[in-house]
């Protein structure tokens, strides 16, 4: 294939003490597509995508994430990608466009192309009567949806989205998903970790992880006929039966 | 530069948003520079004494008169013998028993010498110390004037008047001394406190992890939380010179630009100190408690109320290690004293080293990758 890759994994590992929480992945991301990276809690999603991210030296193995090595070029990485984590990080005393503001300013985008995209984006999510709203009193679905638009607002290369739906009404997850989609339309690729099997399906390609390792990586309907199976549900099932970290 | 830009402005937001924060910015320099120098006295005014005479001699009653016109002392009561006087002190009435033995006045016309008995509370050791060495200074008083000695001054044997002129502090009154201490406080809790707590708090919101996978860099982000703390602690100083002058009526003998450059300086400094904790801190709690710890040894061991001159030598050393206790001096002298910069240039010179070291310190330690 001659898709260009985007983010290259060969051998990775973190290594805390002597426990593997990552244990030699392998894996490659193409330009544009959205990749599923699956796993049960505490099979090393967090820790991988953390040190995609820069936030987390690798113990061993290699990587490039936009053509930049994950062991040296840390800053040149975060500066052509967005991150949205697990647990909400805008702040919560200030309001919407002032996170907005906040998270352009520091990426670099001039002052005069974040108050016309600001506005726009406003408008898109239906949030203008909340504008001046402090972030901490919106509801959780609006919260995420704002977070994933910050996340892609200084139009990253790559956006890294940690359990992004995690607590989502599902009518909010659809509409969270419809984002996704546009966001890669514009050729953004999405890397998303996520527990809801139905969400996986939306997925181009997806890899499961068990126990710090890859055990699966393909399309969802590739990985359905393979586990000759009709639900990615039994596909994970019969993959995760067999880990030996308890899933929490 | 314009990165920056964007974290100042956010910062400041934050601030102007935390209204606990901005009431005690101006209620704290208030409250303590009027409650405390007035609460904190250390001034030995009223000793209280009680006396057994034994004697009942026009010398002995001269003395009693004497210590009772001293204006230190306050008789509070006259008794029959020494169990119950010690009974008075017990009771905590008492802090000073004298006791006058029979035989004062005929002694002291016929061999020129007598003792007398004085045993003093030394649970309170300043009040203790002081009312004992004023008790001696009268009785010296009015062994120098007895009759017998004034008649022959040949029996005055290397008599030595000594007398005191208190410099920089006339009066010797405690509040020119605590006033400034207490201004040094104020920039320290803000320069501790505020800074240690603020990190942490992006820490525990998670926040920080939004801006460790930004290309923010670790000086602009340390550099965005020093600047506006600096801003409020030169605003508290500010106020809190203004209540020395209008409360106290203390106006610094020395230059005001000189005492706001040393307090930007040690500002930097404590701030690098604040900003230091909360880089090894995981939670608030974690960095109040460590940063109450080093306030404690600022506090007792910096020279803000007690002198570091007479703390044994490896206190002594421990002392000279804190950034607070070069910045007290600093302004006592400049403030008493008037003292220009060539007076404290050694001490300008810590404060620049502590501010290096420290802010240094905690740009390094603070990791955007783990």
């Amino acid at each position: 294939m001659d898709e260009e890759k985007v983010i290259t994994c060969k051998a990775l590992s973190k290594k805390f003490g002597d426990f593997y929480a990552v244990n030699e992945i392998t894996f490659d991301v193409n330009k544009g597509e959205i990749f599923g990276f699956l796993g049960a809690n505490g099979a090393g999603k967090t820790t991988a995508m953390r040190m995609l991210c820069g936030l987390s030296f690798p113990s061993s193995g290699e990587a490039t994430v936009a053509g930049f090595d994950v062991y040296k070029q840390q800053e040149s990485i975060k500066k052509n990608i967005g991150y949205m984590s697990q647990k909400f990080s805008l702040y919560e005393n200030l309001n919407i466009l002032e996170n907005i503001e906040f998270f352009g300013g520091v990426y670099g985008v001039e002052r005069k192309e974040i108050k016309e995209r600001s506005a726009l984006l406003i408008q898109s999510l239906g949030l203008e009567k909340e504008a001046k709203k402090m972030v901490g009193e919106l509801p959780l679905g609006w919260k995420q949806k704002l977070a994933f638009s910050v996340a892609i607002f200084h139009r990253p290369k790559i956006v890294f989205l940690d359990e992004p739906t995690g607590g989502v009404d599902p009518v909010t997850r659809r509409q969270f998903w419809d984002m996704i989609y546009e966001a890669a339309a514009t050729g953004i690729t999405i890397f998303v970790t996520t527990h809801y099997m139905d969400e996986a399906e939306y997925c181009n390609r997806i890899s499961i992880m068990v126990d710090g390792k890859v055990e699966a990586l393909d399309s969802p309907a590739n990985l359905k006929s393979q586990f000759s199976v009709h639900s990615m549900d039994d596909v994970f099932y019969q993959l995760a039966r067999g880990a030996s970290r308890s899933a929490d | 530069m314009k990165i920056l830009g964007f974290i100042l402005q956010k910062e400041f937001r934050q601030v102007s948003r935390d209204k606990t924060i901005l009431i005690m910015m101006f209620l704290m320099p208030t409250i303590q520079l009027i409650v405390f120098p007035i609460a904190m006295n250390f001034d030995v005014k009223s000793v209280n004494i009680s006396i057994i005479d034994h004697d009942n001699s026009t010398y002995s009653q001269k003395l009693i008169s004497k210590i009772g016109s001293s204006g230190f002392f306050k008789i509070i009561s006259m008794e029959t013998s020494y169990p119950n006087a010690l009974q008075k002190i017990e009771q905590d009435k008492a802090d000073i028993v004298m006791e006058i033995p029979s035989g004062f006045e005929r002694n002291l016309v016929r061999e020129g010498m007598q003792k007398i008995g004085i045993s003093v509370d030394a649970i309170n050791g300043a009040k203790a110390s002081i009312g004992g060495s004023y008790l001696t200074a009268v009785l010296k008083d009015f062994n120098a004037n007895l009759e017998i000695n004034t008649e022959n001054p040949a029996k005055q044997q290397g008599m030595i008047d000594v007398t005191f002129r208190n410099w920089y502090n006339i009066r010797a009154e405690y509040k020119y001394n605590i006033v400034p201490a207490i201004l040094v406080i104020l920039l320290t809790m803000i320069g501790g406190f505020l800074a240690a707590l603020n990190i942490v708090k992006e820490k525990e919101m998670g926040t920080i992890e939004q801006i460790n996978v930004t290309p923010i860099k670790k000086w602009e982000f340390i550099l965005g939380k020093l600047i506006p703390f600096w801003i409020i602690g030169m605003i508290i100083f500010t106020i809190g010179l203004f209540v020395c002058w209008i409360v106290y009526g203390i106006i610094s003998q020395g230059s005001i630009p000189l005492l706001y450059l040393f307090a930007s300086v040690y500002l930097i400094a404590l701030l690098g100190f604040g900003l230091l904790i909360s880089t090894y801190c995981d939670s608030q709690v974690q960095a109040m408690f460590v940063a109450f710890f080093f306030m404690m040894i600022f506090m007792l061991m910096g020279g803000l109320f007690t002198s570091v001159e007479s703390m044994p030598s490896w206190a002594r050393g421990i002392s000279n290690m804190l950034p607070v206790t070069h910045f007290i001096k600093v302004v006592r002298m400049i403030m008493l004293k008037g003292s220009n910069f060539g007076d404290v240039q050694t001490e300008f010179l810590y404060l620049i080293v502590f501010g290096i070291i420290l802010n240094g310190w905690a740009i390094w330690n603070y990791r955007k990758t783990s």
